[in-house]
């Protein structure tokens, strides 16, 4: 009974939140933001923050870390100081437009006037609702639905701002577009961003996503993002997740592909305390390609969650999915992957793969591969592994003078290597293995420069 | 050199060697030859430090240390070399980077400076030649995608870069072909030196025709039962094991 009611409370407080803020959220926004408001919030309501009764949200428990008292940032914040000084990403060669976010809010002195291509749009998702309305209306809200999940519906709900990137027809940006998350503030911070990717017709683009905590408050940071890859365009879309152990991140994107294009992405989770990434991957027309990779390193209390949907709604397509996790200490981690062939996409190529390697007795894994094909005509498979470092392997590096530490630092990076070899752009590669090695060796694999030291 | 004194292992339980004495002196050949399941294998991974194997009793000494005091990388850093029957592959970790960290421990352990990226890849290329593997084999990960004779080829090369005072042969002929046979043979030959030492574990005379045993040993049910000269080879090759087996179950 006490249980039942201390659930019930955790998403009252939410709902309680929004009565009290809907002014703050209505005032200063769009009409488009606005106008999903209200049904994003029934439907949260609807469902309350989802419990391991939600079959989708069997494996990761949210009420505990959203049962603390969080400030929620429904107004642009000013900041104290230039967080581009506090901030440095020290990922050497890794030329990249670089673009801030705060708290979830588009950071003001970003300034990337004439350094993108003519056309293309990188800015406050709430200011470029009123300059692109149009374009902005016919997409938002239109891949993340509000009845399916319950904390896509808080972020519709709740969001004010986030990025917009927008690249026009057949433009192609050579230079990684880099975008960075910064949480820090004075108290324990709830943080909404919402942010919306097109990628026009024939045009291409890299994109590198970066989740960082600059100080060591609690955060609970729901992102939800919605990515529209045009017939013949390539998006190839990183995310790095690097935070402190306080850090709870929600983290859903939604994606819908036109024909013959390719969407490559990669969830690189190094740090945090709790990671859940929701990545729903819609292929709506012929043709067209989508890898989905994933690492996920994990130590002490750590919990990382990566929950992926591939819907293959359209013929001769293909799609595959590789998740490799570490687990160390008492870490937990889950996979759930989930393929749909619709009935008429027959000649669809579906591959998922998840692979496990757990250091300790103490570390769990669950993994939930699953496939549901409804054409006839298709070559599907998936499969989980859950093991522990090859001791025969082992034995061989040792046998001729490597030392067992050492030796185990090899083979868990020859675990990942599979994974990392996939990542197209060379300096993040390179920095990539360079930060799994230290946060394999026990080191703080930090990989920005950040003027406070605190323990994240 | 080497000094097995009485030696009992057991392996899940089961007694595999029943009280083994041997000794080796610098620049000598060792044969070990024996049927199927006689324990060959076992003492070949005793000696490299496998803990699997349960030493029960009886002890070994390696120039005058206790041997099981030390761990399979120490030993392997004085000197202590298997040639694996079975080589392991290891996706995911390349050949190059494998073969430079052995090397460079093996330098760091003796306190010589460590060899850069280059100086290793030169030394790599002098010492491939010795045994004719393909320098393309040295891009992939270990062991990975070999053929049977490209692994046992590439345990020689390991050999041959790592300069053992001890090596141990297990069952390296098997799965060779004639030319591989000879080429592993030479390999071994002109890495021996006065002071190093080599046993050779083998169920087959043919290796001993070009790897040339200052003594051959007869396992059999986990006991050394006979030990003679070279010519005992050729008198297995002749009769077989059963008059092994026929003598000793009397």
């Amino acid at each position: 009974m006490s249980v039942l009611t201390e659930k019930t409370d955790v998403s009252l407080k939410y709902t309680a939140h929004f009565n009290e803020a809907r002014e703050k959220l209505f005032a200063n926004s769009s009409e488009i933001l606005n106008s999903k408001r209200n049904k994003a919030f029934q439907n949260f309501v609807l469902q309350g923050i989802p419990t391991r009764k939600n079959e989708n949200y069997k494996y990761t428990n949210l009420h505990s870390a959203f049962a603390n008292e969080y400030t929620f940032v429904h107004e642009k914040q000013k900041t104290e100081a230039d967080i581009a000084e506090i901030f440095r990403c020290n990922v050497p060669d890794l030329n990249t437009q670089l673009t801030l976010l705060y708290n979830g809010w588009f950071y003001d002195k970003n300034n990337l006037a004439g350094k993108l291509p003519e056309g293309v749009i990188l800015e406050s998702l709430e200011k470029a609702t009123s300059k692109y309305a149009d374009i902005i209306d016919q997409h938002y809200a239109a891949l993340a639905d509000t009845s399916a999940d319950a904390m896509v519906a808080l972020n519709t709900a709740y969001a004010k701002d986030g990025y917009f990137l927008y690249i026009p027809k057949n433009v192609a940006i050579e230079k990684p577009i880099q975008i960075v998350n910064l949480l820090k503030s004075d108290t324990d911070t709830f943080s909404t961003q919402r942010n919306l990717v097109i990628v026009e017709e024939g045009a291409e683009v890299q994109l590198i996503l970066c989740d960082h905590t600059l100080d060591s408050n609690r955060y609970i940071n729901n992102l939800v993002t919605e990515v529209f890859v045009g017939e013949n365009a390539k998006l190839d879309y990183y995310t790095i997740q690097n935070q402190h152990n306080k850090a709870v991140s929600v983290n859903s994107v939604f994606v819908r592909q036109q024909a013959n294009s390719t969407f490559i992405s990669h969830t690189v989770s190094l740090h945090g305390g709790l990671i859940r990434n929701n990545l729903k991957v819609t292929i709506d027309g012929e043709n067209a390609q989508a890898n989905l990779f994933g690492m996920a390193f994990l130590d002490r209390k750590q919990h990382i969650d990566n929950f992926t949907k591939v819907e293959h709604a359209k013929p001769h397509c293909q799609s595959n999915q590789v998740y490799k996790y570490v687990l160390d200490n008492q870490s937990t981690g889950a996979f759930s992957g989930q393929i749909h062939v619709a009935r008429d996409a027959q000649k669809t190529n579906a591959f998922q793969r998840n692979n496990n390697l757990l250091l300790t007795d103490s570390a769990t894994m669950q993994t939930k591969p699953q496939l549901i094909i409804d054409a006839d005509d298709v070559k599907c498979s998936h499969g989980a592994t859950v093991g522990q470092i090859d001791e025969q392997a082992l034995f061989y590096l040792r046998a001729r003078g490597i030392p067992e530490d050492k030796a185990r630092l090899m083979m868990m990076n020859a675990f990942a290597h599979e994974v990392v070899q996939e990542i197209k752009v060379e300096a993040l590669r390179e920095r990539i293995d360079e930060l799994i090695e230290k946060r394999l060796n026990g080191e703080v694999a930090r990989c920005h420069e950040c003027e406070y030291n605190c323990e994240c | 050199m080497l000094t097995i004194k009485n030696l009992y292992v057991s392996v899940e339980g089961q007694e595999i060697l029943k009280g083994i004495n041997l000794e080796i002196k610098p620049g000598e050949i060792h044969a070990i030859m024996g049927p199927n399941g006689s324990g060959k294998s076992t003492l070949a991974n005793v000696l490299a430090g496998r803990h699997e194997y349960e030493v029960t009793a009886g002890e070994i000494t390696y120039n005058g240390e206790d041997l099981f005091e030390k761990s399979p990388e120490d030993r392997a850093r004085e000197g202590i070399f298997l040639s694996f029957q079975y080589p392991v592959e290891i996706p995911g970790v390349p050949m190059v980077n494998f073969l430079k960290t052995a090397v460079n421990e093996h330098r760091k352990h003796r306190g010589e400076k460590e060899l850069t990226a280059g100086e290793f890849l030169k030394l790599m290329r002098e010492k491939m030649d010795m045994v004719d593997l393909h320098p393309q084999l040295t891009n992939r990960s270990v062991n990975e995608g070999f053929s049977g004779g490209e692994k046992k080829k590439n345990e020689i090369f390991q050999m041959a870069l790592l300069e053992p005072k001890l090596a141990i042969l297990d069952e390296t002929d098997s799965g060779l072909d004639i030319d591989a046979l000879k080429t592993v043979a030479h390999g071994v030959n002109a890495l021996k030196s006065p002071e190093t030492s080599t046993i050779v574990v083998t169920h087959y005379q043919r290796l001993l025709d070009y790897i040339v045993p200052d003594y051959v040993h007869i396992l059999y049910n986990g006991k050394i039962v006979k030990t003679a000269g070279k010519e005992l080879a050729f008198e297995l090759e002749e009769k077989g094991y059963d008059w092994i087996k026929k003598e000793n179950e009397k």
